[in-house]
């Protein structure tokens, strides 16, 4: 399983937004592996939500652990058949250990979007 | 001669100047178009209550994928600026009220894939009110953007010569951008206040970079505001006229009437400000 969380500048903590945040960790449960990526949705004009989302499903995510997320985001992983969990704490890796261990809730209030508005 | 009606903040009598002022011209000019581009809540047919009022709808169009021809190729979902098109499962899947309807997708196909489908989001209102012709742009509630309705109410405003009043939407953005591209002239309405002049500011840059003539009618002006005094003095920005902060004006304006039309210091005020930026007025 890949499982996608989004990353504050520090590399470590769950960034509080999924479409802005400048990384993203890949974590593969079955290599035992994870990785940290520039996010390229982070500076997009708009529409970073669906970009950001795009780029996941590409990255073959099966799973993503977020604070919080956008209505159209939520859509698109949805369709993609991409699980979407709530994080609990601020570590990336303790929350992608949780969700192995099974201690993770699914995420299903979604915003409407901020549009470009931080 | 095509005149901007704008303010920067909302409530600051941008549709009571709009019609006043098409009230004015209309004395003197054969032809006279009031077109409302506040489409989110088009209020300036509340005043002039237009006759023979016929509808269009307005479109805009989205792209239709053809499932057979279609072959995943992604082309269509990497062209799409705003990400309107998402690539899942070998396919693509749109999102409607992200598309600006530019058609790239449709060019960038090599299978022919993409056709159009026509989506309403509005209508026009076409009527008159005297020798006014009044045209309202109206925003179904619920869509993203305003653009294509203001463009569809300007495009039949302008098919008409004569005098044309743009009655703008409030702020700065897109839509005032989109109302105030073709104006001739921009009329800056202001409260004397600091929300007021802080707004004024801003709509002030975007027309100073649209290299639009402009000029300033300070309404519900009780007293000179000192900020916004100086600003107009270092700017060179002419006040062209400054209406009083009445009790009897807003019972006009709350009774849906042309306050003009019931009070002869308005009605001069409003041909002295027709006369300034360039029309001939009489009262």
């Amino acid at each position: 399983m890949i499982i996608a969380i989004p990353l504050d500048e520090n590399k470590k903590n769950v960034c509080v937004s999924f479409a802005r945040a400048p990384f993203m960790l890949f974590c593969d449960t079955d290599a035992n592996t994870h990785d940290t990526v520039p996010n390229p949705a982070a500076q997009a004009d708009g529409g970073a939500g669906l970009k950001a989302a795009q780029w996941i499903i590409d990255h073959d995510a099966n799973a993503l652990i977020t604070v919080r997320l956008g209505q159209n985001a939520a859509n698109v992983l949805q369709a993609a058949e991409i699980t979407i969990y709530k994080s609990e704490g601020e570590d990336a890796l303790a929350n992608a250990a949780a969700l192995q261990e099974g201690k993770l809730s699914v995420l299903d209030h979604f915003h409407a979007g901020f549009h470009g508005i931080q | 001669m095509k005149v901007a009606v704008l303010s920067g903040k909302g409530g600051t009598g941008k549709t009571f100047v709009s019609v006043n002022l098409s009230h004015a011209a209309a004395k003197t000019q054969p032809a006279v178009t009031y077109i409302d581009c506040d489409v989110e809540e088009p209020n300036g047919r509340l005043f002039f209550q237009p006759t023979h009022v016929q509808s269009e709808e307005v479109h805009t169009l989205l792209p239709l994928f053809d499932a057979e021809k279609c072959t995943g190729c992604r082309k269509c979902v990497d062209f799409c600026h705003f990400h309107a098109l998402v690539y899942i499962k070998q396919k693509p899947l749109l999102f409607s009220e992200i598309c600006h309807s530019c058609g790239g997708c449709q060019i960038v196909c090599p299978k022919h894939a993409i056709g159009e489908q026509p989506h309403l989001v509005g209508q026009l209102e076409i009527g008159m009110h005297d020798s006014i012709r009044v045209i309202t742009g109206i925003l179904n509630t619920g869509e993203a953007s305003a653009i294509p309705v203001i463009r569809a109410a300007l495009e039949k405003g302008f098919s008409q010569n004569g005098f044309v009043l743009i009655d703008c939407p409030p702020g700065s953005g897109c839509s005032v951008m989109e109302s105030v591209a073709a104006a001739d002239y921009a009329l800056l309405v202001v409260e004397p206040t600091a929300f007021g002049f802080h707004n004024l500011q801003m709509v002030y840059e975007l027309v100073r970079l649209l290299n639009k003539k402009c000029g300033i009618v300070i309404n519900k002006a009780d007293m000179p505001y000192a900020p916004l005094e100086n600003f107009c003095l270092e700017q060179n920005i002419p006040i062209l006229q400054r209406i009083g902060f009445r009790e009897d004006l807003a019972q006009l304006c709350a009774d849906g009437k042309i306050a003009s039309l019931h009070d002869q210091r308005t009605a001069e005020q409003f041909a002295d400000i027709l006369q300034q930026i360039g029309g001939e007025a009489t009262i």
